[in-house]
């Protein structure tokens, strides 16, 4: 089995788990405090650090290219209170204009 | 299960439509990060659920292994089982209920169910299955074009592809960023990643940003 295809697999499965999961264990459990705030905390630290690799690296280099111009664009959008989809339109229109010049 | 409460049904209908227009995007990214259409649809079938799915096509079209990307797929799904224990109570379902009542376990329908506690716990189930199901569909529905219209397309760096997808990233992690506790947790998960990706494993500078969250969870503000 390919590599990608164990990743469609994979992740498929897991998020059926923890989804099933929460459906049969008591409520009791997974409610300490710490690891709640914790865990609202998880999807800041992963979220942020895929932005990252994503604008700033290819192949495990960085590299400074039209990418971060389309990000920095969405930051703008972002701060104007601009709609999810103008945000990766404008990352998406800004990028491809410097790419093909 | 009683007469649809029609303050419920709008937002439930206006939620699915708005969060489903995304599965373009993710169809795109998809496809963009070397996933072939048939692939790029069952994340969304079955994964079903943004942020996992844009992590393991971000992850692994980076270059990471499979690994990599269910385990930061995993991390970031743990908010389902939370919701789980939250909705359990008052859908009180069995058998076959329940596993479609867990696939449908996302931010928004959980999210839209609590936003109906005032009207009762009918209409809290109502906005659930509703939210959940039309996500659902519009979801997968959006996907699938956006994977066609990806793969039509061609050259992902020509359509700026490659910037849409860190753009879907930050527009997803922008609403959490609450305070400046937040935003430093934010610009240090970012720097760090940035920092580890030329010396080790693509997906591993992701995964190890998560201990960064149990760092500055650890201690209340």
């Amino acid at each position: 089995m390919s590599s990608l295809w164990l990743g469609v697999i994979g992740s498929s499965i897991a998020l059926f788990a923890l989804r099933y999961l929460g459906y049969l264990v008591p409520e009791k459990f997974l409610t300490n405090p710490r690891m709640l705030r914790i865990n609202t905390l998880i999807p800041i630290a992963l979220l942020s650090a895929l932005v990252g690799v994503q604008t700033l690296t290819e192949k495990g280099k960085w590299v400074i290219d039209q990418r971060l111009a389309g990000v920095a664009v969405a930051l703008i959008a972002l701060s104007l209170k601009a709609p999810y989809f103008v945000v990766v339109i404008s990352a998406a229109v800004t990028s491809a204009v410097l790419y093909r010049l | 299960m009683s007469k649809v409460n029609r303050a419920t049904a709008t937002q439930s209908l206006s939620v699915s439509f708005a969060v489903g227009l995304y599965g373009i995007a993710f169809g795109a990214a998809g496809i963009a990060a070397g996933f072939s259409i048939l692939q790029t649809c069952l994340l969304s079938l079955l994964t079903f659920s943004g942020a996992s799915q844009f992590a393991v096509v971000g992850v692994m079209g980076a270059g990471g292994s499979a690994l990599s990307g269910i385990a930061t797929a995993s991390l970031l799904g743990i908010r389902n089982t939370l919701y789980g224990l939250r909705m359990a109570p008052i859908l009180q379902v069995r058998g076959w209920k329940k596993v479609v009542a867990a696939q449908v376990t996302i931010d928004e329908s959980t999210g839209v169910a609590i936003g109906q506690e005032d009207l009762g716990i009918d209409a809290m189930k109502q906005g659930f299955w509703l939210t959940g199901i039309g996500v659902y569909v519009l979801w997968n529905f959006f996907t699938l074009l956006g994977a066609l219209g990806a793969q039509a397309m061609g050259n992902p760096s020509a359509w700026g592809l490659d910037a849409a997808v860190p753009a879907a990233f930050l527009g997803l992690v922008w609403p959490r960023l609450l305070g400046s506790f937040e935003r430093s947790l934010a610009v240090a998960s970012l720097c760090l990643a940035i920092a580890l990706s030329p010396f080790i494993p693509a997906g591993l500078p992701i995964i190890l940003t998560a201990l960064l969250a149990a760092v500055f969870g650890w201690r209340a503000r």
